[in-house]
């Protein structure tokens, strides 16, 4: 069985400071090349097929702005 | 599979806490503050205590944590944080009060507060965040400052025949007969937050065990302060940080 993941990233709230993108395993997250209406460039997942919903970057984010989902399949 | 199947209400394993607010915190891209106050969130939904809890902020950055964290706040004058506490839990014994205060607060302004107040033994936490520096008023050195660490006010570097030596106070308060539970964590990996958050929990409950004063220290960094991006000063407080002040339990009975 294996596990399928997803993140759901508050783009407005996200400072674009990349602990979770060093924190995620399977380098699953990088930083968009868009900017938010604060400037930063946010979170988002650069490779949404191997995300395990591990929840690692939701449990270092600072700000609270990451959801994580996870579905066994 | 598409993403979309993925994301559905019941396929959640992790939301913002309740407890949180959903106010955008005013804190530095990658603050360790962030992070701790969402472990405490955490904490006091998982306890069902966010009526039954009493904050005290402190003055500097986390001064505001009442905008974030949906609980009953007090703040305290620079320092003053446990001897509001002592005040509070002796006035309302039934409830969880905590203080959250910073290494200039703790260390330095209120040393003798927070002495005292974990001599005394009182059933409060003590949630103390050091990250070396004055975050909030410009970067000048603290107590905690390293040797050898450029601050706004050490520009040469911390001099101990000048300046002293980097203060443990977190080893001083183990000593302490009050004291139940010392620890010393981090929060710049998952699994370090997670460690984090059973030490938080430990606390609050030891606080209704009436066992005592429990003080958890959070290693963090001030990546403006120490002028490095919030991943640097992540990596340079694991190199520089943690020989001076090592994680893990210094006491717990």
């Amino acid at each position: 069985m294996a596990l399928r993941g997803a993140i759901v990233v508050d783009t407005e709230k996200c400072k674009g400071c990349s602990v979770c993108v060093v924190n995620c395993p399977t380098e699953t997250i990088a930083l968009s090349k868009e900017v938010n209406s604060k400037g930063y460039n946010y979170a988002f997942m650069a490779s949404p097929e191997s995300c395990t919903g591990c929840t690692n970057c939701a449990t270092v984010c600072p700000d609270t702005c990451i959801t994580v989902y996870r579905i066994k399949v | 599979m598409d993403v979309k199947d993925i994301i559905k209400p019941e396929n959640r394993v992790y939301s913002k806490s309740p407890v949180l607010t959903s106010t955008i915190m005013h804190y530095c891209p990658g603050c360790s503050h962030g992070t701790v106050h969402k472990l405490i969130a955490e904490v006091i939904e998982e306890m069902g205590i966010q009526e039954e809890t009493i904050g005290i902020s402190p003055v500097g950055c986390a001064v505001f944590a009442y905008n974030y964290i949906d609980i009953d706040w007090q703040q305290a004058a620079h320092g003053r944080a446990p001897a509001l506490a002592t005040a509070t839990k002796r006035l309302h014994p039934e409830k969880y009060v905590f203080t959250y205060q910073g290494d200039g607060d703790l260390a330095s302004i209120g040393t003798a507060e927070i002495m005292h107040a974990c001599n005394r033994g009182e059933n409060i936490v003590v949630i103390f965040i050091n990250n070396a520096i004055y975050g909030m008023t410009g970067g000048q050195m603290a107590p905690t400052t390293l040797i050898g660490m450029k601050t706004a006010t050490s520009p040469y570097g911390r001099d101990p025949k000048l300046h002293g030596q980097p203060l443990k106070i977190t080893n001083l308060i183990a000593q302490l007969d009050g004291t139940c539970y010392v620890t010393r964590q981090s929060v710049q990996t998952a699994a370090a937050a997670r460690k984090t958050k059973r030490a938080i929990k430990k606390a609050f409950e030891n606080s209704a065990l009436g066992k005592g004063t429990s003080f958890v220290e959070v290693v963090s960094t001030c990546n403006s302060g120490w002028k490095l991006s919030p991943v640097k000063a992540n990596e340079w407080m694991v190199e520089n940080m943690f020989p001076e002040y090592p994680i893990g339990d210094l006491k717990d009975r």
